[in-house]
């Protein structure tokens, strides 16, 4: 077969495209972690957190979270018997250090742990106009840092308050659930380090995970369920005052 | 066919959009990342990249591995749920290197104040104490090994050499 300049001309970009789909679709080197037997989120036992702040050290520590920014912090609640409605809640940095001590009076505390709720239904991947946040098949909410802008639409859009921009890097930055431990069998920092086990890594794909026979038999619920947005951040015996 | 005569220009304007369209098609083949879509309306090499990332942390089980005799005493104990990283710090680098990278001692005067100093915004149930009015001053492993809180149980002295 002959073929003439012109002719070759004409299908050289053509090649070049079909080349391209070739290595698309060249698998890439899979691990023994398969995302599609998960679908990760957390328990957090409000009775059993003692606000250390373990968690919020490990978090920086495990993810080189800059100061005076958090992917994982503790708030204090105090509701008096008075005014259910408005709580007083405290949080110095993050909770990272513990908290001042509190004397017995009216009303009562406890503390509340929060992070991304890596949500079913997540108003921040809604929102990214370049796909650099995305949820992954095994329910984790995600930033693509060599993708993202820094345009910040997924920080006004997440309604917990759960990201932010980072300082050096310009990119929005936030909880990863441990991404890099949990596809290795390890649980995430937070949880590794919580003292009490107030924090717990849950797998609702996992037929075997306590996670099933605790949703059970307590009462558990997650933050802004009015939001529909699909939370997987579960907590239990949380006060109604929590916001 | 006569309205065809002078259509020649309409098929070279054709032409030019084809070309312009594979040129389009080329461009975008290599401007987006390959496993741009394998999941979703994102790169999913992302995934792999965040799941790459180095460990802090190298969970208890690795500290088990070799620490088994403090492991065990631990286990016993009123902190058998308190992971060792979560008063030792993160210490992947030593499970990957235990020779050349050794772990200090954490100071048990801010680790044991931060859980157990009384506030009564702790559970009711939690043990927890007036740091001052309980010890006067004297350190908390005097008395209680970290390992095995509870007065009585393992030797305090033991502590201190066990924990290195």
């Amino acid at each position: 077969m002959s073929l003439s300049r012109r002719h070759f001309l004409i299908l050289l970009p053509a090649a070049a495209v079909a080349w391209d789909f070739v290595l698309a679709q060249t698998p890439e080197a899979a691990p023994n972690y398969n995302k599609s037997d998960h679908w990760w989120g957390m328990l957090i036992d409000i009775p059993k957190c003692i606000g250390c702040g373990n968690c919020v050290r490990a978090c920086q520590a495990e993810n080189n979270v800059p100061d005076g920014y958090f992917r994982t912090w503790v708030e204090r609640y105090h509701v008096d018997d008075w005014n259910m409605t408005t709580p007083q809640v405290i949080s110095p940095d993050g909770g990272k250090e513990g908290f001042p001590v509190a004397k017995e009076d009216a009303g009562k505390y406890f503390f509340v742990p929060k992070l991304c709720n890596h949500c079913a239904d997540s108003p921040c991947t809604q929102v990214c106009p370049v796909g650099a946040t995305f949820i992954s098949p095994d329910g984790v909410v995600l930033v693509d840092q060599t993708y993202c802008l820094g345009c910040a639409y997924c920080v006004q859009a997440c309604p917990y308050g759960c990201r932010y921009i980072h300082p050096q890097k310009h990119v929005a930055d936030k909880c990863t659930l441990c991404y890099h431990r949990i596809t290795k069998g390890l649980t995430t920092a937070c949880a590794e380090n919580c003292p009490t086990g107030a924090r717990q890594l849950i797998d609702l794909k996992n037929p075997n995970d306590p996670i099933h026979a605790f949703l059970k038999t307590h009462s558990v619920q997650v933050l802004k369920p009015q939001m529909a947005t699909g939370a997987k951040v579960f907590y239990n015996d949380l006060d109604g005052s929590v916001r | 066919m006569n309205f065809l005569k002078d259509a020649g220009h309409l098929f070279r304007f054709a032409g030019l959009f084809v070309l312009a369209f594979l040129v389009f098609l080329v461009v975008r083949g290599y401007v987006v990342p390959k496993s741009f879509g394998e999941y979703g309306h994102y790169r999913g090499a992302a995934i792999t990249d965040i799941a790459a990332l180095p460990l802090k942390f190298a969970g208890h089980q690795a500290c088990e591995q070799c620490h088994s005799d403090i492991a065990d005493t631990h286990a016993k104990g009123k902190h058998a749920h308190v992971n060792c990283e979560a008063c030792h710090g993160p210490l992947a680098n030593h499970a990957n290197d235990p020779a050349s990278v050794t772990p200090t001692l954490p100071d048990t005067a801010v680790l044991c104040a931060r859980c157990h100093t009384a506030s009564a915004a702790k559970p009711k149930d939690f043990p927890q104490v007036d740091i001052a009015e309980h010890s006067g001053g004297v350190p908390c492993q005097t008395c209680h090994n970290p390992h095995d809180p509870m007065p009585g149980g393992d030797s305090a002295t033991t502590a201190a050499g066990g924990a290195k």
